[in-house]
C-alpha cells in the first residue's frame, strides 16, 4: 500500500489540521492526544470531510485533488470505516447491516460472509437485535460489514474505547491477524500506546494537527 | 343509531378523497420537506413561508384562492380544461384539491422533524459502505426519519377529514357528488336533522381515534425496529 497525502490543510476549532506525508505500511497507528486532529484525519481521507487544500492518493487512485477541485465520491473510495461511535443501522437486523456494503454482489473467497463472521467469531451472533448487542459485540460487527465490502483501505478511529482489558485484548489479537488474513492494510487511531505497540508497524505521532514525529511504536511509546 | 346507507356513501366518500389527496401529497412533501431540513439555499425562507401559509391563512381564503386558480378561468383550470377536459370547481377533484393543500403544512412540518433527527453518521457510513445517494435515501434516512413522517401522513389525513371552509368555498356542498363528513354535519344541524349529525360525529369520532391509534402504534412499532 502506498498512502500519499500532500499540502493537507483543514482548519479545525482550535487550529489547523496539516499533514504532508507517505504511508506504507500495513499496519499504521496515528497516535496522539484527544482532540490532536486524528479522526478529522480519517474523515479526510474517507472523504467524509473536505480539506482546504489536499493531494491525497492511494496506490495510482486520486481520492482528493483541490487544486484541480477533483473529489473522489466517498461511495467510490473502497475504504472500510470503523468509528469509534455505535454505527450499526438501528433500524436494520446483525445480518442486513453485515450484508449492507455487499450490495448482492459475490465477493471473493476472502470476503465471503462465512469467513468474515467465522474470523471475527461473530456467526452466534447473527440472529440477535442490533439493540442487545455489547459494546464488543458491536464493534465486531462494524468491523465484519467493513471487511465484507472488500476495501482497499480500513480505518479504524479508536474502535476499542470504552472496552474491558479482556475484551480488548481478544478484538487486538484480531485485527492484528487481520491484515494477513485479508491483505488490507489500516490505518489506527488510538491514544492508548498499548494499543499502537500490539497492532501498528509503524506509528504517527499528531499532535494539535500536526506530526511531530514517527518510527517504531516499540521505541516512540515505551 | 346505525348511520343510513346515505350517510355510509358520505363517509365512504370522504375517507377515499383524504386518503386520496394524502397519498398525493406524500411525495411532494417529503420532497419539499427533505431540502428544508438539510440545505440552506436562496429562497428557503420564502418556500417556508408558502408551506405554511394554509395553516394561518383562513380556509375559506385558502378555498377562495383555489377557486380562482382552479376555475374556469384561473391559470391551471383553463389548462387542464382546455388540454385535458377536466374540470375541478364544485367537482370530487375540487374536494381532494382542498383536502391535500389545507393538509400539506402539517405533513411537510411533521416530515421536516423527522428528517433533522436522522443521524447523519449513519448516512456517511452508507456511503463508505458504497451506496449512493438514492439508496442512502431509501435505506438509511427514510427509514430512520419514519417516525415523523408517519405522523405527518396520520395528522395530513385527519386534518383533510375535518376539512370545511376551503372545501365549501372550491367544491360546494353537492349532495352524492362533493358533500363530505364535515359539510354533512354541517348541514344536518342546519336543518335540524340531529339524530343524523350525531350518527355522524360518532363516526367522526371513531375516525379520529382510529387515525390517533394507528398512528401510536405504527410509531411503536417503527421505534422498536
Amino acid at each position: 500500500m502506498k498512502l500519499e497525502i500532500r499540502r493537507l490543510s483543514l482548519r479545525l476549532e482550535q487550529f489547523a489540521l496539516e499533514v504532508n506525508t507517505d504511508l506504507h505500511n500495513a499496519r499504521t497507528g496515528i497516535f496522539g492526544p484527544s482532540g490532536s486532529g486524528k479522526t478529522s484525519l480519517l474523515e479526510v481521507i474517507a472523504g467524509l470531510r473536505r480539506p482546504e487544500t489536499a493531494r491525497i492518493c492511494l496506490d495510482d487512485q486520486l481520492f482528493d485533488d483541490t487544486v484541480r477541485g477533483y473529489s473522489l465520491p466517498i461511495r467510490l473510495r473502497k475504504i472500510g470505516y470503523v468509528p469509534q461511535d455505535d454505527s450499526l443501522f438501528p433500524h436494520l437486523s446483525v445480518r442486513q447491516n453485515l450484508l449492507y456494503g455487499t450490495d448482492g454482489k459475490s465477493k471473493r473467497d476472502t470476503f465471503s460472509f462465512d469467513h468474515v463472521t467465522s474470523f471475527l467469531q461473530i456467526t452466534s451472533l447473527l440472529g440477535r437485535d442490533v439493540r442487545s448487542l455489547s459494546r464488543g459485540e458491536n464493534q465486531r460487527m462494524v468491523i465484519a460489514r467493513a471487511l465484507l465490502s472488500a476495501p482497499r483501505l480500513l480505518l479504524l478511529d479508536e474502535p476499542l474505547t470504552a472496552l474491558d482489558a479482556g475484551l480488548k485484548k481478544s478484538i487486538l489479537q484480531q485485527l492484528r491477524s487481520l491484515h494477513h488474513e485479508f491483505g488490507i492494510p489500516m490505518l489506527y487511531v488510538t491514544h492508548d500506546p498499548a494499543e499502537a505497540i500490539e497492532i501498528c508497524q509503524e506509528v504517527l505521532i499528531l499532535e494539535c494537527g500536526r506530526l511531530i514525529s514517527r518510527g517504531n511504536p516499540l521505541e516512540l511509546l515505551s | 343509531m346505525w348511520p343510513t346507507p346515505a350517510e355510509w356513501q358520505i363517509v365512504g366518500f370522504t375517507l377515499v378523497a383524504c386518503a386520496l389527496s394524502t397519498l398525493i401529497i406524500l411525495p411532494f412533501g417529503l420532497a419539499v420537506a427533505w431540502p428544508l431540513a438539510r440545505y440552506r439555499w436562496p429562497g428557503k425562507v420564502l418556500v417556508e413561508t408558502l408551506v405554511t401559509l394554509p395553516l394561518v391563512l383562513p380556509p375559506v381564503a385558502t378555498g377562495l384562492l383555489l377557486l380562482k386558480f382552479l376555475g374556469r378561468r384561473g391559470g391551471v383550470g383553463r389548462f387542464l380544461h382546455e388540454h385535458l377536459g377536466l374540470d375541478i370547481v364544485f367537482t370530487w377533484r375540487a374536494v381532494v384539491a382542498a383536502a391535500a393543500v389545507m393538509s400539506f403544512p402539517l405533513l411537510v412540518r411533521s416530515a421536516r422533524v423527522g428528517f433533522q433527527t436522522v443521524n447523519q453518521r449513519f448516512e456517511q457510513i452508507a456511503r463508505t459502505l458504497g451506496a449512493g445517494d438514492a439508496r442512502v435515501f431509501f435505506t438509511i434516512t427514510l427509514p430512520l426519519a419514519s417516525r415523523g413522517i408517519i405522523a405527518g401522513i396520520i395528522l395530513a389525513f385527519a386534518r383533510a377529514v375535518g376539512e370545511f371552509g376551503a372545501t365549501i368555498m372550491v367544491a360546494g356542498n353537492i349532495p352524492g357528488r362533493t358533500t363530505t363528513l364535515s359539510l354533512e354535519i354541517f348541514e344536518t344541524v342546519q336543518l335540524g336533522h340531529d339524530a343524523s349529525a350525531y350518527r355522524l360525529l360518532i363516526v367522526s369520532v371513531i375516525i379520529a381515534f382510529g387515525a390517533v391509534w394507528l398512528s401510536e402504534a405504527l410509531m411503536k412499532r417503527s421505534a422498536l425496529r
